[in-house]
C-alpha cells in the first residue's frame, strides 16, 4: 500500500480519463483498477450521457466493490459536467472521498464526447485523453485541446493497427509533435507490457501528488500556444508542466 | 427600478453552475407518453407547471426568504417537512434535495454566509433559494420569480433535446408566459409569512407518476 504523506494526506488524487466514444475509456479504468488495487485504495465515477452503462460495465469487471463505482447522470451534456458545471461530479467524488475514506486515488470517466471536452481544473489533479487506432492515424495530428495539452496522452486498441491501415509510431511521432514533448503511450489490453507503462504512469503521478511536487495544469479550452517573444525565444516550457492554471489543494 | 435586480439574474441564470442542465423538469416522461409533442403541448405543459408545482416552490422559496431575513433558520425545518407533504413522489423529493445541494454547494463557494451551513447536507431547492435571495440582498418575491423562472426555463432548455420543435417557439412560449410569472411571484410572496401549514398546495399528480415511471428506465436523456 502506498502511504501518502503531506500536503494531500486526507484526500484522493483525482484523475480524469476523457476522449471521443468508444476509444476505451472505461477499459482503460478497469485496466487500472485491476493492477493498481493491491497498491492503491481507488474509487471510480463515471458519467453517462443517456445509461448507466459504464458504471454497470465496471461493476461487472469486478475489478473494484461495485459500491465503489458511481454513476453521475449528465443529462446529455458530458462535456458541461466535466467543465463549465462541475458540481455534480464534485459532490460525487466528495462523497466517495467520504464514504470510502482514506481514498487514494478516485478515477472520472467522463461521458464520451468530442476533441474539445476536456475536465475543468477545479474538478481533477490530472487527466488522460484516450484516442484509439481505430479512429484513423490522423486523430493525433489534428491536435486540440485534449490531444495537446492533457497530462497523458492514450492510444488504444493498437492491436488493430494492421486491420485499419494506421502506423503507430507515425500517430505517436504526430501525437508527440501536437503535445510539445508531453507523454504519449501507445497502448493495447492485448498486450501487458503497454498497460504496465500507463500502471507506471500513474504510480509516478501519486507519488508526485503525494509529495506535493504534481502541479496541475489545464490543457484549457484551446491549445496553449504563445511562441517568439522579442529575443525570439519560447515563452513556454513544456514536459515538467505549463503552470498557467495553479491550484493549490491544501 | 427595483433593487437588486443584477443579484437576481444571477441567481435565475440557468448558467449559474448548480447542474440544472441534467434535469427536464418532468418533460421527458411526458414527451415519450405522447402527452406532448408540439409546440402548443409544450406551452401547455409549461403554464401547468408554472401553476402548480412551479407556483408551490415559490411559495417555499418566499417562506424560506422572508425567514432567513429574519435570520429565523430554525423555522426552515417545519418548511421542509411540509414541501415533503405536497410531493407525493419519492422520486420528485429526492430531485429537489439534490438540486438543493447543489445550490447549496454553488452559493457557499461563490456568495458565502453564515445560513447556508445551518441549513443541514441536503435541503430542498425552493427552501435554498428563499435562503440564497436574502444573502444576495433580495426578497421573498425575488426568491419567488427565480424559482418560477427555472420551473419553465428547465424544461423549455430541454424541448430542444426531447422533441422535434422550433426553438423560436420554445422562446415564444416563454414569452408569453412572462407576465404570468410576474403574477404567481407577486401571489407567492403574499404567502410569505404565513405559517409553514397554510402555505398553498396546488399540485400535478401525473407528474409525480411521471416522475416514478421515469426513475426505472434504463435508458434516458435527463436525470428527472
Ligand atoms: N481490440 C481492442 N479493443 C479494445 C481495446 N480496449 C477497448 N476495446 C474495445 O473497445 C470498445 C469500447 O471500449 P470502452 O472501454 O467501452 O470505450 P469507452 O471509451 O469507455 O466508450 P464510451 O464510454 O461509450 O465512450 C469495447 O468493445 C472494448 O472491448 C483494446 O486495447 N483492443
Ligand atoms: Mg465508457
Amino acid at each position: 500500500m502506498a502511504k501518502t504523506t503531506p500536503p494531500n494526506e486526507h484526500r484522493a488524487l483525482r484523475i480524469g480519463v476523457a476522449g471521443p466514444v468508444g476509444t476505451g475509456k472505461s477499459s482503460v479504468i478497469a485496466t487500472l483498477c485491476r493492477s493498481l488495487s493491491d497498491e492503491f485504495v481507488i474509487g471510480v465515477i463515471t458519467n453517462d450521457i443517456y445509461t448507466d452503462e459504464d458504471a454497470r460495465f465496471l461493476r461487472s469487471e469486478g475489478v473494484l466493490p461495485a459500491e465503489r463505482i458511481r454513476a453521475v447522470e449528465t443529462g446529455a451534456c458530458p462535456h458541461t459536467a466535466i467543465r463549465d458545471d462541475v458540481t455534480m461530479n464534485l459532490i460525487a467524488i466528495e462523497d466517495l472521498e467520504r464514504d470510502f475514506a482514506p481514498l487514494d486515488i478516485v478515477l472520472v470517466e467522463s461521458g464520451g464526447d468530442n476533441l474539445t471536452a476536456t475536465f475543468s481544473p477545479a474538478l481533477i489533479d490530472a487527466q488522460l485523453f484516450v484516442l484509439d487506432v481505430a479512429g484513423g492515424g490522423d486523430v493525433a495530428r489534428k491536435g486540440g485541446p485534449g490531444i495537446g495539452g492533457a497530462d497523458l496522452l492514450v492510444i488504444n486498441k493498437v492491436d488493430l493497427a494492421e486491420h485499419v491501415d494506421v502506423d503507430v509510431e507515425q500517430m505517436v511521432t504526430d501525437a508527440e509533435k501536437a503535445r510539445e514533448g508531453r507523454p504519449v503511450l501507445a497502448i493495447s489490453r492485448k498486450r501487458p507490457e503497454t498497460t504496465s507503462q500507463l500502471c507506471d504512469w500513474v504510480r509516478q503521478l501519486h507519488r508526485a501528488y503525494a509529495d506535493g511536487s504534481h502541479a496541475p495544469v489545464d490543457p484549457g479550452p484551446m491549445a496553449p500556444h504563445f511562441h517568439a517573444t522579442d529575443d525570439g525565444s519560447h515563452v513556454h516550457s513544456h514536459g515538467g508542466g505549463h503552470t498557467h492554471h495553479q491550484h493549490g489543494h491544501e | 427600478m427595483a433593487q437588486g435586480q443584477a443579484a437576481l439574474l444571477l441567481l435565475a441564470d440557468g448558467r449559474l453552475p448548480a447542474g440544472g442542465y441534467a434535469h427536464s423538469g418532468g418533460l421527458e416522461p411526458t414527451v415519450q407518453a405522447g402527452r406532448v409533442s408540439d409546440a402548443a403541448g409544450l406551452e401547455q405543459f409549461l403554464v401547468g407547471r408554472a401553476e402548480t408545482t412551479g407556483f408551490v416552490a415559490a411559495v417555499f422559496a418566499a417562506a424560506a426568504c422572508e425567514r432567513a431575513v429574519r435570520d429565523d433558520i430554525a423555522a426552515l425545518s417545519a418548511l421542509e417537512s411540509e414541501l415533503d407533504a405536497r410531493t407525493p413522489s419519492p422520486e420528485l423529493r429526492s430531485v429537489s434535495r439534490t438540486l438543493g445541494r447543489q445550490l447549496l454547494r454553488v452559493m457557499s463557494t461563490i456568495h458565502p454566509h453564515p445560513h447556508f451551513a445551518l441549513l443541514g447536507t441536503a435541503p430542498h431547492q425552493p427552501v435554498v433559494m428563499g435562503v440564497a435571495a436574502a444573502a444576495l440582498g433580495l426578497g421573498p418575491r425575488d426568491a419567488a420569480l427565480a424559482i418560477l423562472h427555472e420551473s419553465v426555463a428547465g424544461p423549455a432548455a430541454a424541448a430542444a433535446k426531447l422533441m422535434r420543435i422550433d426553438p423560436f417557439d420554445v422562446h415564444a412560449a416563454l414569452a408569453r408566459a412572462t407576465e404570468r410569472l410576474d403574477r404567481l411571484a407577486d401571489a407567492a410572496a403574499n404567502h410569505a409569512d404565513a405559517p409553514a401549514s397554510e402555505l398553498p398546495s396546488r399540485g400535478a399528480p401525473l407528474s409525480d407518476i411521471a416522475a416514478e415511471h421515469h426513475r426505472s428506465w434504463n435508458v434516458r436523456l435527463f436525470a428527472s
